[in-house]
C-alpha cells in the first residue's frame, strides 16, 4: 500500500519572522527553513508503518509543492525514510492553489491514504488537506490521532469533541493528522541521509491557478503590556475579578 | 443575501464560539445592511437555538435529522453549501477549531470562496474584502484580501467578544438534498471521554509544566480546575512523557486554545509552548524562576513554589466563587 | 575557500543536535553525579549509525566525513560531552586503528560489529608509569610462537568495562626500545583480565574509566595489528585522528557553556538591567564567542586535512590543545556569569567546566602537543 504524505516546510520556530518590501513579503534571508513539524510527524508514522511487519504500508511518497530551495527539505524526508519525493514546482500563494497543485498531481494515483499535517506554521491556513480531499472528492478524516490496521484495512482514530472515534473509509482518504499520530519527529540516521541523494526526487511542472486570497501586509503582533507581578494569591484573584474583570 | 454562521453541535449542546461567531456577524450584517442566518446540523432543541437570539441572530435553519448526528464531513459541506445557496450567504462563518477546519476548506473548494482562517479582528473592507489574521504561529499579523464573491471566515475565539443585541429569532427546519449520503465512511468504535471541561471550549485553562516534577503532582492542578470550572492542559514534555493525555498538550505542535485566563504553572514559556496560548485573554504565569520567559507573555506573575502556591490559591479561589453565589 | 556545509553534513548536525537537545538533556545531570554509564543512549546512538559513522559503509559503517564527524562531537559535548568520548574513542580510535590498519580477517570479525555499535572499543596505551612518555611501556606481551602472552597493567582506560574489544599496546622487545612495541587486539572477556575500580572523576563521569590488569593473558598471533613491531606507531597515528574528536568534543563542551551562558546574561537582571549590558559580561561573551569560533575553524581544518588525505598531525596537535585550552576558559567564564547559580548542578555550566578539564589531559595533554608543534617549527614542517 502507498502512502503519501503532503509537506510543506516552515520558518524554524525559534527563527526571527521579519518582512521586507514595505512589510509585503517575508525576509527569508537569514531564515532556516524546516519541515512543518505536524508534516514530520505525520512522516514518521508514515515510515513507521512502512517498516512494521504487520502493516500493508510498503512505501511512502513525499509530495511538496515549492521553489527550488526546499529542496534540502526534501532530501531530509527522503533520508528519514520516504522512498520517493516529488516537488511541484512553484512558489506556494495561498491554500487553493497549493492545494490545486497536490490534487492535480495525487489524482488517480493508487493509494492507501493521503497525509497532511494540521496546519502549516507559516500561514496557519489549517486548509489544504480539506482543500485537497474536496478536489479529489475524497473523504476527508480530521483530527487523526492514529492509525491502525484490520486486516489491510485502515481504521482511522480521531478526536472529536467528547471522546474518540475510529472510523474506516471505503477508498482512500486524506488524514489531517495532528499530535499524538507520532510521539517525536524520528531523526534520519547515517544509512537513510547517505541514501537520501540516490533516491527519485522528481520534480514536476506546476499548472496554473489562481489563488483565492491574497497577504497583502503584515505587521508585528502589538507589543504586550508588561507582566504585574504580584505578591499573593488573594492579590492575583483580586487582579483576576476586579481589575481584568474575568471571574 | 445573508451572513450564514455554521452553529457547532455539540450532543445537542451550543458551546459559547457559536455566540461570539453569531455577535461577530452581527457586527458584520450590520456594516452591510444584512442578516444572520445560523445553521445547525443534528438534534438540538429551540430552547437551546433560542440563546442565539441574544447575541444578533434573527433566523436558524435547522437540519433536524437524526442520520446527520454523526459527523461526515463531505456530507455536512453539502448541506451547508445547500443552506449557502438557500440564503443567498456571502460571507460564511465558522468557529476557528478542528470541525471548522474539517468542513470550510471543502466548502471553499465547493464554491471557490476565498478561506481565510484565524480571523483577529472584524473586516476593515468589504471592497475588497479585507481582514487580519494570524500567522507564523502568532508571530505576525497578516492582512488578508479576498476577491471572491462569497468568503468563508473562521474568527479566532476573544477576537472579538460577546455584545449582546437581542433579536426574534427564527427557527426554520431545512432539508438538505443530500443523493448520496456518504458511505465511504463508517464509524466503527467510539469512547466517550470523561465528564469534565473540554479543552478546546474552555473559559479556563490550568496547565502544567515541566516544574510540576511528576504525575501525581498534577492531582492540585486538577483541584484547582474543578474549583474554576476550569479545563486541564499541560506543555509538551509532560504529554511526552506520559505525565497528562497527549491530546492536553498546548502549543505549537499541540492544541491551540484561545480561553479567558491561562494558568501556566511550572511552565518555562519557550516559544513553541506560547504560539498556542497567545490568543488567550489573561495569561497569569506561576513560577519559581523569576526570569522565567513566561513572565515575558504573562499579564500577572507570582513567583514561587508552586507546591506551595497551589493549594493556598485553591482555597482563596474557593471563598471567592462562594462569595459570588 | 568554502565555508559552505553540505547537506549531509548539516543533517548530521541536526540529527546529532536533535538527540543531545531533546534526550541526552533530560538526565544528563542525574547520570553525572551517579556516575551511571548511558547504555540506552549508545544503544539509540548507535541505531542512528553515530558510533562507527566514519567507517566505510563496506564494513558497515556510516561513510561520513571527518567534517560531519566534527559536527556530530561538537552537537553532543555541548550536552553530554561523556556522550562525546565514548564515541570518540569507538570511531577515531579502535574504528579507525583497525580500518586503517587491520586486515580483512580482523575487519570482517571485530571492525564490522564495532562499526555497528553492537559493541563498542578501548584504546590501552597508558599506565602507571607511561602517560605523557607512551615510550617507556612496561606491559609485556611474549611472543610464543603461535600466540603472545602479555603481563602488566594498563590504566585510565576508557570503556575499560563496557567495550568488547580492546586495542592494546605492549612491549615485545624491550630492546628494541619503542620499536619492540605490538598492537594487539585482545577480547575484554579473555582469561586472566582483571578490572581495576571504576575510578571516581572529577567530569566526564558518565563514562567508564578504569585500569586493566593482564596476568597471562593468551592473545592469537592473528591479532596482531601490522608487522612486528609497528604497535607504537600505529598508537601514534591513530592518536592524530583521535585529537580531531577530542577537539571537538572541548568545541562542544566550550559552545554548550557559551549558549547557556548567553542565555542567562539575556534573562539575568541586575542593577535595573539584563547583565549582558553590562560591559564587563558583554566582552567575556564577545571574547567567548570569538574564541569558539577559531577554535572550530581550526578543529574543521584538521578533519578537512583528514578527508583531503593530507597529512594534519600538526593540525591536530594544534586544534586539540587551542579547543581544550579554550574550553577551559570558556567554562570557567561560563560559571562566572552564572554567578551563585552556576556553582550548583541545576543550571550545567559546572559540569561542562568540570568536562572541559579532561580534554586537557587525555589523549596527549596540552604541553605535549605544543611538544609536537614546536618540533614541526624546529624541524621547518611548518
Ligand atoms: C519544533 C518544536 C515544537 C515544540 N512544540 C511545543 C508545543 O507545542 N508545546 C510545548 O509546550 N512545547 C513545545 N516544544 C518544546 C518547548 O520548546 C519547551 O521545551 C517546552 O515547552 C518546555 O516545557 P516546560 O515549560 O514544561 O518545561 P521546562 O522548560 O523545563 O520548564 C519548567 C519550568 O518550571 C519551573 N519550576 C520548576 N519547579 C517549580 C516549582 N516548584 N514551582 C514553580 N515553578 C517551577 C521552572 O522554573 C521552569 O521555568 C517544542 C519544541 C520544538 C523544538
Ligand atoms: C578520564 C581519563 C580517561 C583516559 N582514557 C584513556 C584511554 O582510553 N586510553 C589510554 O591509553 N589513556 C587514557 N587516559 C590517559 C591519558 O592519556 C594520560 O593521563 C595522559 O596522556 C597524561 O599522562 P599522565 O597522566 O601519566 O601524566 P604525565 O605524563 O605524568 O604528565 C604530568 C604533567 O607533566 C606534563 N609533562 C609530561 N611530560 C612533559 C614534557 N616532556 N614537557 C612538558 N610537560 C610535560 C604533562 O603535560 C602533565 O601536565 C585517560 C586519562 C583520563 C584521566
Amino acid at each position: 500500500m502507498r502512502v503519501f504524505v503532503c509537506m510543506s516546510y516552515v520558518p524554524d520556530t525559534t527563527t526571527k519572522i521579519r518582512f521586507k518590501e514595505a512589510n509585503t513579503q517575508l525576509d527569508d534571508a537569514s531564515i532556516q527553513w524546516v519541515i512543518n513539524p505536524w508534516d514530520e510527524l505525520a512522516l514518521t508514522r508514515a515510515v513507521e508503518l512502512k517498516y512494521d511487519a504487520a502493516s500493508p504500508v510498503d512505501e511512502v511518497e513525499i509530495v511538496m509543492v515549492g521553489g527550488v530551495r526546499c529542496e534540502p527539505i526534501l532530501r531530509k524526508g527522503l533520508a528519514i525514510g520516504a522512498d520517493k519525493a516529488t516537488r511541484i514546482d512553484v512558489e506556494p500563494l495561498d491554500a487553493f492553489q497549493t492545494a490545486t497543485q497536490l490534487a492535480t498531481y495525487l489524482q488517480g494515483k493508487d493509494c492507501g491514504f493521503i497525509v497532511c499535517g494540521i496546519e502549516s506554521g507559516d500561514y496557519n491556513e489549517a486548509a489544504v488537506g480539506g482543500m485537497l480531499a474536496e478536489l479529489l472528492d475524497y473523504a476527508s478524516v480530521s483530527s487523526v490521532s492514529s492509525v491502525q490496521f484490520d486486516g489491510d484495512a485502515p481504521v482511522y482514530q480521531r478526536d472529536v469533541a467528547n471522546g474518540k472515534e475510529q472510523v474506516k473509509v471505503d477508498g482512500p482518504a486524506v488524514l489531517i493528522v495532528q499530535k499524538g499520530f507520532a510521539r517525536v519527529p524520528k531523526i534520519p540516521n547515517m544509512r537513510g541521509i547517505m541514501t537520501a541523494r540516490s533516491k527519485p526526487l522528481d520534480v514536476i511542472p506546476a499548472i496554473e491557478v489562481e489563488p483565492l486570497v491574497e497577504f497583502v501586509e503584515y505587521a508585528a503582533p502589538p507589543a504586550k503590556g508588561r507582566v504585574k507581578m504580584l505578591n499573593t494569591p488573594e492579590e492575583l484573584v483580586r487582579s483576576l475579578s476586579d481589575e481584568a474583570k474575568l471571574l | 443575501m445573508s451572513i450564514l454562521v455554521y452553529i457547532r453541535n455539540v450532543g445537542g449542546q451550543l458551546k459559547k464560539q457559536s455566540l461570539e461567531l453569531s455577535a461577530y456577524a452581527k457586527a458584520m450584517a450590520d456594516a452591510l445592511n444584512l442578516d444572520v442566518t445560523g445553521l445547525v446540523i443534528g438534534t438540538m432543541a429551540d430552547g437551546e437555538l433560542k440563546k442565539l437570539g441574544n447575541y444578533g441572530m434573527s433566523r436558524v435553519l435547522k437540519v433536524d435529522d437524526e442520520q446527520y448526528n454523526q459527523r461526515v464531513n463531505r456530507v455536512y459541506t453539502r448541506i451547508v453549501e445547500q443552506a449557502v445557496n438557500k440564503t443567498d450567504a456571502k460571507y460564511i462563518l465558522f468557529p476557528d477549531n478542528a470541525q471548522g477546519k474539517a468542513i470550510a476548506p471543502r466548502l471553499s473548494v465547493r464554491l471557490r470562496a476565498g478561506f481565510i482562517p484565524q480571523v483577529l479582528d472584524l473586516p476593515s473592507s468589504f471592497e475588497p474584502f479585507t481582514v487580519k489574521k494570524r500567522a507564523f504561529t502568532g508571530k505576525a499579523i497578516a492582512t488578508v484580501t479576498a476577491h471572491t464573491e462569497r468568503v468563508i471566515l473562521t474568527p479566532m475565539l476573544n477576537s472579538f467578544g460577546l455584545p449582546e443585541n437581542a433579536q426574534d429569532l427564527e427557527i426554520q427546519s431545512f432539508e438538505p438534498h443530500i443523493e448520496e449520503p456518504d458511505s465511504r465512511l463508517e464509524l466503527v468504535g467510539k469512547q466517550l471521554s470523561e465528564e469534565g471541561v473540554q479543552l478546546a471550549d474552555a473559559d479556563i485553562v490550568v496547565s502544567g509544566g515541566r516544574g510540576m516534577r511528576s504525575s501525581e503532582n498534577f492531582a492540585m492542578l486538577e483541584e484547582l480546575a474543578a474549583t474554576l470550572g476550569a479545563a486541564t492542559a499541560c506543555s509538551r514534555p509532560v504529554a511526552d512523557d506520559g505525565w497528562r493525555p497527549a491530546d492536553e498538550h498546548v502549543g505549537q505542535t499541540g492544541k491551540i486554545i484561545a480561553p479567558n485566563i491561562y494558568f501556566a504553572i511550572g511552565i518555562s514559556g519557550a516559544i513553541q509552548h506560547v504560539a498556542g496560548v497567545s490568543g488567550a485573554k489573561c495569561i497569569v504565569g506561576i513560577n519559581s524562576d523569576p526570569e522565567a520567559p513566561i513572565f515575558e507573555v504573562a499579564d500577572y506573575g507570582l513567583v514561587g513554589d508552586a507546591f506551595q502556591i497551589v493549594p493556598e490559591l485553591n482555597e482563596v479561589f474557593r471563598k471567592h466563587m462562594h462569595e459570588k453565589k | 575557500m568554502n565555508f559552505q556545509l553540505t547537506e549531509e553534513q548539516i543533517m548530521i548536525q541536526q540529527a546529532a543536535r536533535n538527540y543531545a537537545q531533546r534526550e541526552l538533556i533530560q538526565d544528563v545531570i542525574e547520570r553525572d553525579e551517579k556516575a551511571i554509564y548511558p547504555t540506552e543512549h549508545i544503544r539509540n546512538l548507535a541505531e542512528l549509525g553515530f558510533l562507527g559513522m566514519l567507517v566505510d559503509p563496506k564494513y558497515d559503517g556510516g561513510g561520513m566525513d571527518t567534517v560531519s564527524y566534527v559536527l556530530a562531537m561538537e552537537e553532543f559535548s555541548k550536552v553530554d560531552s561523556s556522550i562525546g568520548v565514548i564515541i570518540s574513542v569507538n570511531n577515531s580510535l579502535v574504528c579507525y586503528g583497525l580500518e586503517k590498519y587491520g586486515t580483512e580477517a580482523q575487519k570482517e570479525k571485530y571492525l564490522k560489529p564495532l562499526a555497528r555499535g553492537e559493541i563498542t572499543g578501548a584504546f590501552l596505551l597508558s599506565e602507571p608509569g607511561a602517560g605523557s612518555d607512551a615510550t617507556s611501556q612496561q606491559t609485556k606481551a611474549t611472543d610464543m610462537g603461535d600466540h603472545y602472552l602479555v603481563n602488566g597493567v594498563k590504566n585510565w582506560i576508557t570503556n575499560g568495562n563496557t567495550a568488547s574489544v580492546y586495542l592494546l599496546m605492549a612491549q615485545t622487545d624491550p630492546g628494541k626500545g619503542h620499536h619492540g612495541i605490538n598492537a594487539l587486539i585482545v577480547d575484554r572477556h579473555a582469561e586472566g583480565i582483571t578490572l581495576g575500580p571504576h575510578e571516581n572523576k572529577m567530569g566526564m563521569r558518565s563514562s567508564d574509566t578504569h585500569s586493566v590488569q593482564f596476568t597471562d593473558v593468551k592473545v592469537p598471533k592473528a591479532n596482531r595489528i601490522g608487522e612486528d613491531g609497528f604497535g607504537f606507531k600505529f598508537a601514534m597515528k591513530t592518536l592524530e585522528g583521535g585529537r580531531i574528536g577530542i577537539a571537538s568534543q572541548a568545541l562542544g563542551i566550550a559552545s554548550g557553556a557559551y549558549e547557556l551562558a548567553r542565555k542567562y546574561a539575556m534573562e539575568r537582571k541586575t542593577f535595573g538591567k539584563p547583565i549582558i549590558r553590562h560591559q564587563a559580561i558583554a566582552f567575556k561573551l564577545a571574547d567567548m564567542a570569538t574564541e569558539i569560533e577559531a577554535a572550530r575553524f581550526l578543529c574543521l581544518k584538521a578533519a578537512w586535512l583528514k578527508d583531503q588525505g593530507q597529512p594534519y598531525g600538526i593540525a591536530s596537535a594544534m586544534a586539540k590543545q587551542y579547543a581544550a585550552d579554550m574550553a577551559m576558559r570558556v567554562t570557567t567564564e561560563a560559571v562566572q556569569i552564572h554567578g551563585g547559580y552556576g556553582y550548583v548542578k541545576e543550571y550545567h555550566v559546572e559540569r561542562l567546566m568540570r568536562d572541559a578539564k579532561l580534554t586537557q589531559i587525555y589523549e596527549g595533554t596540552s604541553e605535549i602537543q605544543k611538544i609536537v608543534v614546536s618540533r614541526a617549527i624546529e624541524s621547518g614542517d611548518i
